[in-house]
């Protein structure tokens, strides 16, 4: 996909734009070396679900739910502000190396939580409605639809334009601004579900 | 790595709302999916699911009539950006039905399950090739 997609979107010549620079690395949108470990993870998945792994599929749910909130909630509230306050060359050199390894990261933690995440409540009895923690569960539930809506609908599609963006022979800055906006504008509902995330969890996992 | 340049156009060609119906037919099978989800592994009942559902497929017809209907579109970027993304989502989507199966949901609730999916796994590539390609050049 890499080479495809970075050659296509470089080829496309600029309606406003000054000649190319030929110097300008390309950005990788897909790190390709990482698709065999996202392979591996699926497959993982996979086998755990289907052989009602329990080791796996508490080891993919806790590795997968704490490296998706981990990072969530680091890059919001540490690599965020910190972004906001560089320079502009500098934040598009951070950007061009940052987000290409989130747009392989995120979905596979994601992945890894939610297809086991139904498969640990459905074991530890929580899914059950007479359990007492079912009403934690359902509330969970929302906050991840919350979340799945923000990153699918919102985030995602913004951090893969911005980096066709940054591909082009010159990129647009007002448009990658405006794109990036979206990150900051949803960061707070983001990290109000990440805390509370960590609450409803760490209540289902004490009782 | 250079900078974008700081004296970028600003204004926008004006497009039609193709996002924002798409993520709207996101966020009603992701309500639907809590539903259902929310009864397991009793059966849930199918009504509001399935209203949803159809108001996810009303959503996502609009998004395509509106997108067909868009001049001068980056059709080699979108198609470009959707296949790949396409790819990645039915993956997640088929993992999400495997669990569903093998939960043994059966009937009538896997049916809603599976087209639910079905819009979960075009909704989110539509948007991303979406977005991708309003900027992109015409070509």
């Amino acid at each position: 996909m890499n080479d495809e997609v970075t050659n296509s979107v470089a080829t496309e010549p600029s309606t406003s734009a000054p000649p190319p620079s030929a110097s300008r690395p390309k950005i990788q949108v897909v790190p390709v070396r990482g698709l065999p470990i996202v392979a591996l993870l699926v497959v993982f998945v996979a086998l755990s679900i289907g052989f009602n792994w329990q080791w796996g599929l508490m080891f993919n749910h806790v590795v997968g739910g704490g490296l998706w909130t981990g990072i969530d909630l680091f890059v919001g509230l540490v690599i965020g502000p910190i972004l906001g306050r560089l320079s502009i060359p500098a934040r598009a050199e951070f950007s061009a190396r940052f987000m290409p390894k989130m747009v392989i990261i995120m979905p596979t933690v994601v992945m890894m939580t939610l297809a086991t995440g139904f498969q640990v409540a459905r074991f530890s009895g929580n899914l059950l409605a007479s359990s007492p923690n079912h009403a934690w569960l359902i509330v969970s539930f929302c906050v991840v639809g919350v979340m799945a809506v923000i990153a699918l609908g919102v985030l995602e599609p913004a951090n893969i334009a911005v980096l066709f963006e940054m591909n082009k022979p010159v990129p647009n800055g007002a448009r990658i601004g405006r794109l990036m906006q979206r990150f900051i504008y949803t960061a707070g509902i983001t990290g109000v579900m990440q805390v509370a995330t960590l609450i409803i969890m760490t209540r289902l996992a004490s009782r | 790595m250079h900078a974008p340049s700081a004296h970028a156009e600003t204004t926008e060609r004006p497009m039609p709302p193709v996002g924002w119906l798409t993520s709207a037919a996101l966020a009603c099978v992701v309500v639907g999916g809590i539903l259902l989800a929310s009864y397991a592994p009793r059966v849930a009942p199918l009504g509001v699911a399935t209203a949803l559902l159809v108001a996810a497929a009303l959503l996502m017809i609009a998004a395509v009539t509106l997108l067909s209907r868009i001049k001068e579109f980056a059709w080699t970027t979108f198609v470009l950006v959707f296949k790949w993304a396409l790819l990645a989502y039915a993956i997640t989507a088929g993992m999400i039905e495997f669990a569903f199966a093998h939960d043994h949901t059966r009937g009538a609730s896997l049916v809603v399950v599976t087209l639910m999916l079905v819009v979960f796994a075009t909704s989110v590539p539509t948007t991303i090739a979406f977005t991708v390609a309003r900027y992109a050049d015409p070509g």
